[in-house]
């Protein structure tokens, strides 16, 4: 068996780079844009491409409608230099981020332009859309990667993050794959890069299937507050759990956080108890995070919760109880009652600059 | 109007799961396996939904090896009117699992497919998308809010989204996936536990639903993520705010 083990570990990864190697690789990133620019998640799928080999050639689609859309195809053409290509579709069918447009875009993009790969970033967009385009497609799509070996080789968590599956795509193109954004940081040189100008144009929708477009219909939006930065991509986070007890002490959160210029999370119990919207919570059902520092406070640490913070640098845990799982992925802990510690680390802490 | 809902076994939430010594995978022998979470939130819906007089009938189906039906069992305990095991061996991939309940909608003619938003051993987050996708339906897809209007043929769906929630319409027939929020699961009663051994689980072989098991991906080995080394406990706020400050540098 410990032969066999060995066999695996070690001969296939060579072996399956030498199959690809002489095979080209284009790369499809499935992208998304707000308010005239490409999100920061989408710029991180396109870092992920760039290890599926050298001389990836890398388009972005982005689809919507009116001028912001041409603002972000613009922002897009100039936001990584990796970048070779950016695919418009202006249609109002995409005003919304429907799966059923979108898979229907993907799917016709696809048999056009023949990638090797296609990748979206696993939020609540690209996990919605890439499966359905993935079933169009007759491929198995691989979700919130967050390692690349080569073309076909790539690591996932499974089990909310207590394992790490190793999994080799063997099918036919296209290989999909949603990507965990903050495993693939985009470096500040490259975000800023002007020097290359990809070019842009746009996608011929003659031939769009309009099968089940038109089935769902976009209703309304209530988004939360966005006065913080997105919790997705801070570099400083304060999270709560249930030993906050009450929304109205949650607020002494929201003061730590303006102080540290940080976002809020909270655990699934500080949800369900009300205290915050669902959209803060942390973990394998909510958002994963790998902040520079991650701040929790009253929480215990279960497993669910652990899944989605523990990528973070630099982990402090204040809780009453010594005993809390928390402790243990803790790199900083301070057992005593938040509400003693909170004002005064809102008292002690330096000023942001 | 029939509503079909998918139940798979997982191991239990609240295991601490152990990676085989040969990285072969997750050791799942005599480890407490349970109905997935998201699965029973999507039965429970499902009920829901029959009890208000919008649905007729609940089907829930299951796949894989012969103690599935002990989840199904689990699931007409809960309420559901029968059960479907497609026996099979071997791992099953979303895609499959997804052609699978494709060739089931061509049987049984449901009008609504309710799966829950992920299963917690692959956490995949795939199969609603893959079988609406296959099927041509609209997907509402971590649902956290689900409204019928029976005379209309609707469904309103409130997703949770990042950023928000994001409310859409849909035609049905419709495949729905669930979002931990949507409701809180019933516990299955003794006397339904009871009930439940009479009711009807129909057999089927991926054969006789003209569905090849095959994958195109191949798992290479499971490891253990990395650990982080251990911490210290600090004795005050003061210790705490230099350590951040001058050891980790992060404030």
């Amino acid at each position: 068996m410990a032969m066999l083990t060995a066999f695996r570990t070690t001969t296939l990864p060579r072996f399956s780079s030498s199959i690809f190697a002489s095979r080209l690789v284009s790369t499809l990133v499935v992208a998304e844009h707000e308010g005239g620019s490409i999100k920061g998640s989408s710029v991180s799928a396109v870092e992920a491409a760039k290890a599926l080999g050298d001389g990836n050639s890398i388009s972005v689609l982005l689809a919507g409608s009116g001028p912001s859309l041409q603002e972000a195809a613009a922002h897009a053409a100039s936001c990584h230099p990796s970048i070779s290509q950016v695919l418009v579709a202006d249609s109002d069918k995409f005003t919304h981020s429907l799966a059923e447009p979108w898979a229907g875009l993907v799917h016709i993009v696809q048999q056009k332009g023949g990638y090797s790969h296609i990748i979206a970033a696993a939020n609540s967009f690209g996990k919605n859309i890439l499966p359905r385009a993935a079933a169009l497609l007759d491929v198995s799509p691989i979700t919130d990667v967050i390692n690349i070996f080569g073309s076909s080789q790539f690591v996932r968590p499974i089990y909310a993050g207590n394992a790490l599956c190793t999994v080799r795509y063997t099918g036919s193109s296209p290989c999909m794959l949603t990507i965990r954004s903050t495993s693939f940081p985009v470096p500040a040189v490259s975000a800023n890069s002007r020097s290359n100008e990809a070019p842009i144009s746009q996608v011929d929708l003659s031939t769009f299937g309009e099968d089940s477009v038109g089935k769902s219909r976009y209703v309304q939006h209530t988004s939360q507050d966005t006065e913080r930065p997105d919790l997705g991509s801070a570099r400083v986070v304060v999270t709560g759990g249930r030993g906050l007890k009450s929304a109205e002490n949650f607020k002494m959160m929201e003061k730590l956080a303006e102080k540290l210029g940080a976002a809020v999370g909270a655990t699934r119990a500080a949800v369900d108890a009300g205290f915050v919207p669902n959209d803060l919570q942390v973990g394998q059902t909510g958002k994963i995070v790998a902040p520079e520092l991650y701040m929790a406070f009253g929480v215990s640490g279960a497993i669910q919760h652990i899944a989605g913070m523990r990528d973070s640098r630099v982990i402090v845990a204040v809780n009453k109880d010594s005993d809390a799982p928390i402790f243990q992925v803790a790199d900083y802990g301070l057992v005593g009652d938040l509400f003693e510690v909170i004002p005064e680390l809102l008292e002690k802490l330096p000023e942001k600059k | 109007m029939k509503i079909l809902v998918t139940v798979k076994r997982v191991i239990d939430y609240a295991v601490k799961i152990r990676v085989k010594p040969d990285k072969s995978g997750v050791e799942t022998q005599n480890v407490k396996m349970s109905m997935n979470p998201f699965c029973e939130i999507a039965l429970e819906e499902a009920l829901r939904i029959k009890e208000a007089g919008l649905a007729s009938e609940v089907v829930a189906v299951s796949m894989g090896s012969a103690q599935c039906v002990d989840t199904l069992r689990t699931g007409l305990a809960m309420g559901a009117d029968r059960g479907i095991h497609v026996e099979a061996t071997g791992a099953l991939y979303p895609l499959t699992v997804a052609k699978v309940l494709k060739a089931l909608v061509e049987v049984e003619k449901p009008q609504l497919i309710i799966v829950g938003k992920q299963a917690i051993d692959d956490d995949c987050n795939q199969t609603g998308q893959m079988v609406a996708g296959l099927l041509g339906w609209p997907q509402g897809t971590f649902a956290s809010k689900v409204l019928l209007d029976k005379d209309k043929q609707l469904a309103t769906v409130e997703r949770e989204v990042d950023g928000g929630l994001e409310t859409l319409c849909l035609d049905l027939p419709a495949v729905i996936t669930t979002d931990l929020r949507l409701n809180q699961p019933r516990y299955a009663t003794l006397p339904n536990i009871m009930k439940a051994k009479s009711k009807v689980v129909k057999k089927y072989t991926p054969q006789e639903l003209n569905v090849e098991i095959k994958s195109d991906l191949e798992v290479i080995d499971v490891t253990e993520p990395p650990k982080r080394k251990a911490g210290v406990i600090v004795s005050s706020v003061d210790v705490l705010i230099d350590k951040l400050k001058n050891e980790a540098h992060v404030i």
